[in-house]
């Protein structure tokens, strides 16, 4: 058979983890293993959901290509699509396609420090490369996570949190919004921008990965810029919307440069190049 | 290229159409409803309009139709089950009084179709097209292919191009493609020996209104011009030009369930429409008319040459006819070309 | 119509509106809109039989609002719409001056919305002969033959929407059609679907549509959709009594009255 672009493998939902309010995580695992056996991708890339009668919905593949055999996805809860999948139950098949787009040159990272800058459900395209550079710890330097959301409840991958902050070859820092936090809670309290000020780590060869809502990109980003980071330093990504992946439906560019293709992952050096259409 | 030229006689075009009828072939023919005229199923030769400048509609549909079923799924106790289009369905189908403006976008639309990644679902369709093309020997003021790199005498994109030598003459007819050999090969008498193979004093007269180069090379700096905000003050958003556009490709998939089955649907959308690249945030990055606005220009003008190496224009006119406001996609091109930056 | 010029020019240069909103030449044989902002453009200002386009649809575009005040050359349809719009709380004394052009093509301005209501008032909404006769031809038809007939004419609608964008009354940010969930009205052009989206849109009008024509002159595939919007006028008329836009409007469909009768919706 000829291969049709718009045809989703068949995924069987594994498990569901609850993160946060109206946050979830699939883990997804292929009904066909020849799918399976063909499928690959790279930290960055991202697909097309769906639920069959519903619609196709685009996330990132938040799981890292050094685990085999499934991917994950984490989603919020805000429309048609997302409101259908939250629905699903374990067991339950969907559909899946991609990957798509460019990927975070992780190779070209090599012997360099990490810098993860995440802000609200922006915390999922970054956990695929986090994980991704923990599978291969021993490539890089020091490696820091910065996470924020607006409350305590919000935090998304609260097990793997924990996990990252007993692990002593990472050094995690989370915060809450101000009037977020819990009357437990220990982390730090400020905005994102803010708390990276304060702790202020090194640039020296070290690269820098951002994500998150607009706000809070437009106000890190100067911050970097004064810790010595170099646009070509800095890494993020674009979310426009978009419907095929593939650089046809016409939905996704900024000027010529198609999200879907050229994209989602961006340095600060690229976006500076771009008309303000995103 | 020495390209095979016969005389077809005015009145062989209906034995034509007769016999390619008998042979059980599709034709889709422009025909007239409701005063407009456009690509439908033909059933006999007399329903097929003629004297036409232009269509109101392209025959993108043929290749790209509005609503395509791209696969069925039904849900059931065992599983769910998913099926892509059975590509073998797909027709084999004469695209008859095709003007070459429309027949040249054939290739600019099928460019996005195979932009790395390979339609397939567009490339059979097209490989199961035939193009009949009919030269222009009339223009009006909405026309510009000339403007763009065509001519009313264009053969891109055509399988056999008739052109109609003189208001009531015979016509000439260049075989230009395999499918257009396999055509002749079904009524080779209707396919005469040609004396006269000089069509130019026949065609229509387009002048060269803009320079598409110079267009784009300023386009690179016009981004951020408030021409784009001058020129749609009057545009109401519609996707009249989209919809009408040989090449315009955007668009949106749409799943249609019915009880435990369905199906998803890719669907013509429009870069004109206010709510067409809204964030789930509800932030727009598009959020006037004047940005959608330039959206359809540079697409056409700026992105697809510089992406695509092709234009996304064909100077068919389409847009600038259908437009409820009179949005002139010429007059436009034309005041950009004359701005200073 | 010079008198509109002069009129323009004044308003303009003192300050009183920031736009004017008019017709000019436009390509071909065609009259389109034009957006007087400073006294030159004026000049370009024309009226003839051919301006038809209903300019009460840019009343409500955002782009035109932001100017500030308005004045908007506006012929019976025009004012129909502008006083129907005024009743939905979409424009004000405050924000718009008509430039009434009457039926003899003479202009009237008008101090308040309240005159032009009045002048409105003189006129009633008449369908023209040629639709008239369609509407009977139709009633005439059996149910099958009627439906066949509407799925016929509305099978080639691709969903541009240039109808709903050219009506003044369809001014919603988001649409019925945009909506997803639920999806009442799918997004691709089907044949139920289009049926689907073209009730709607005659019911989201009854009561409201002006007869103005914009939707049909709009249609770049000339389908007469106006006959569903003429239809619903006749009935509106036969159940509710008669529709004249009205600044305190009753809102025929929206308001129930004891007497209404009942028997409508079957
Ligand atoms: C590259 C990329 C990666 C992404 N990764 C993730 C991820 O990992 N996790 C994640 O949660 N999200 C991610 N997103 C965002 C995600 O794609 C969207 O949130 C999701 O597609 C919403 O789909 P939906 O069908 O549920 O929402 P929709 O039904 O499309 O609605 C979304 C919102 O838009 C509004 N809306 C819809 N249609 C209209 C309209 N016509 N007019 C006005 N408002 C309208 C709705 O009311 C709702 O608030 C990503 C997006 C991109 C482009
Ligand atoms: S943009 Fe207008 S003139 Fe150009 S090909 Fe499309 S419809 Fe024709
Ligand atoms: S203008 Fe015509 S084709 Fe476009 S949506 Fe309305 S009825 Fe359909
Ligand atoms: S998502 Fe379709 S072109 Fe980018």
């Amino acid at each position: 058979m000829i291969d049709n672009l718009y045809m989703p493998y068949l995924m069987r939902i594994e498990r569901i983890t609850y993160e946060a309010p109206g946050v979830k995580t699939f883990m997804l695992k292929f009904v066909n293993d020849a799918d399976q056996e063909k499928f690959s991708y790279k930290a960055g890339q991202f697909g097309e959901y769906s639920v069959y009668g519903v619609g196709e919905s685009t996330f990132c593949i938040a799981s890292p290509p050094t685990r085999k055999g499934y991917i994950e996805c984490t989603f919020r809860q805000t429309g048609k699509v997302t409101n259908a999948l939250s629905g699903c139950e374990e067991g339950s098949i969907i559909g899946f396609r991609g990957p798509y787009g460019n990927v975070f040159p992780i190779d070209e990272w090599k012997g360099k420090s990490l810098l993860f800058i995440a802000g609200g459900i922006a915390l999922p395209p970054m956990r695929c490369v986090i994980w991704n550079a923990l599978d291969l710890r021993e490539n890089f330097k020091d490696i820091t996570i910065i996470y924020g959301a607006r409350t305590v409840k919000d935090l998304v991958y609260k097990e793997e949190l924990k996990d990252w902050e007993l692990r002593k070859d990472v050094r995690l820092v989370t915060t809450v919004d101000p009037g977020g936090e819990s009357p437990d809670w220990k982390g730090e309290v400020g905005f994102v921008p803010t708390i990276v000020e304060k702790i202020a780590p090194s640039s020296k060869d070290t690269i820098a990965i951002v994500c998150g809502p607009p706000v809070m990109i437009k106000y890190t980003f100067p911050v970097l810029a004064k810790l010595g980071f170099t646009d070509e330093m800095i890494y993020t990504t674009l979310e426009n919307r978009m419907k095929c992946g593939f650089g046809k439906c016409g939905r996704c560019n900024v000027g010529k440069v198609y999200v879907c293709k050229d994209g989602p992952v961006f340095t600060a050096a690229q976006l500076k190049e771009l008309p303000d259409e995103y | 290229m020495n390209i095979d030229k016969r005389l077809v006689r005015k009145d062989s075009l209906e034995k034509l159409f007769d016999i390619l009828k008998q042979n059980s072939k599709k034709i889709y023919a422009p025909s007239e409803k409701n005063g407009k005229i456009t690509f439908r199923d033909a059933e006999n030769f007399k329903g097929i309009s003629t004297g036409y400048i232009q269509t109101t509609q392209s025959s993108k549909d043929i290749t790209f139709p509005r609503a395509e079923k791209i696969l069925d799924y039904s849900k059931s106790k065992e599983g769910m089950s998913v099926k892509g289009i059975d590509l073998k369905e797909i027709p084999e189908i004469i695209l008859w009084g095709v003007r070459p403006c429309d027949a040249n976008g054939i290739g600019e639309l099928s460019s996005i179709f195979n932009w790395d990644y390979k339609d397939e679902i567009y490339n059979n369709r097209l490989s199961k097209v035939t193009v009949f093309g009919f030269s222009c020997n009339k223009s009006d003021e909405y026309c510009f292919c000339t403007s763009v790199g065509g001519n009313p005498g264009n053969t891109l994109g055509s399988d056999i191009l008739f052109t109609r030598m003189g208001d009531d003459g015979d016509y000439l007819a260049e075989i230009l493609t395999e499918k257009g050999n396999v055509i002749v090969s079904i009524a080779p008498q209707l396919f005469e020996k040609s004396e006269n193979s000089e069509k130019e004093k026949y065609l229509a007269e387009v002048p060269v209104r803009f320079n598409h180069e110079e267009i784009k090379n300023k386009l690179d700096k016009f981004f951020e011009s408030k021409e784009w905000i001058e020129q749609s003050l009057r545009c109401l958003g519609c996707g009249a030009c989209a919809y009408v556009c040989p090449t315009c490709a955007c668009f949106d998939i749409q799943d249609e369930a019915h009880g435990k089955k369905g199906s998803r649907v890719r669907c013509w959308d429009s870069c004109g429409f206010s709510h067409f690249t809204i964030h789930t945030s509800g932030h727009n990055p598009r959020d006037a008319q004047s940005q959608r606005w330039r959206q359809r220009i540079m697409h056409k003008f700026s992105y697809m040459p510089e992406r695509l190496s092709v234009y996304g224009c064909t100077g068919c006119g389409r847009c600038s006819r259908a437009c409820p406001v009179d949005m002139n996609i010429l007059e436009n091109l034309i005041s950009i070309q004359e701005v200073t930056i | 119509m010079v008198d509109l010029i002069k009129r323009a020019k004044e308003l303009i240069e003192s300050s009183s509106v920031k736009v004017v909103i008019g017709y000019e030449q436009g390509t071909g044989n065609k009259t389109r809109a034009l957006f007087v902002e400073n006294s030159e453009d004026a000049d370009k200002l024309i009226f003839d039989s051919r301006c038809i386009q209903n300019l009460a649809a840019y009343i409500t575009k955002k782009e035109i609002k932001e100017k500030g005040k308005m004045a908007v050359a506006a012929t019976l349809p025009v004012m129909r719409s502008i006083i129907q719009l005024a009743s939905e709380f979409q424009v004000t004394d405050a924000n718009i001056l008509v430039l009434g052009i009457t039926p003899e093509s003479k202009l009237i301005e008008f101090g308040n919305l309240a005159e032009v209501e009045k002048f409105v008032h003189q006129y009633e909404i008449e369908i023209d002969v040629r639709n008239k006769e369609m509407l009977d031809k139709l009633e005439k038809m059996t149910q099958p033959e009627r439906w066949q007939f509407w799925i016929d004419e509305l099978a080639p609608c691709f969903k541009c929407y240039a109808c709903r964008a050219a009506c003044p009354m369809c001014y919603c940010s988001r649409c019925t059609v945009d909506f997803n969930q639920p999806q009442w009205i799918p997004v691709p052009s089907t044949e139920l679907g289009n049926l689907e989206w073209h009730i709607m849109r005659a019911i989201h009008l009854t009561g409201r549509c002006i007869d103005c024509d914009a939707c049909y002159n709009a249609c770049p595939l000339s389908i007469p959709i106006n006959l569903l919007t003429k239809r619903m006028l006749l009935d509106a008329k036969e159940h509710f009594g008669g529709y004249q836009p009205a600044l305190k409007g009753e809102h025929l469909m929206s308001t129930y009255k004891p007497d209404d009768k009942e028997n409508f919706i079957q």
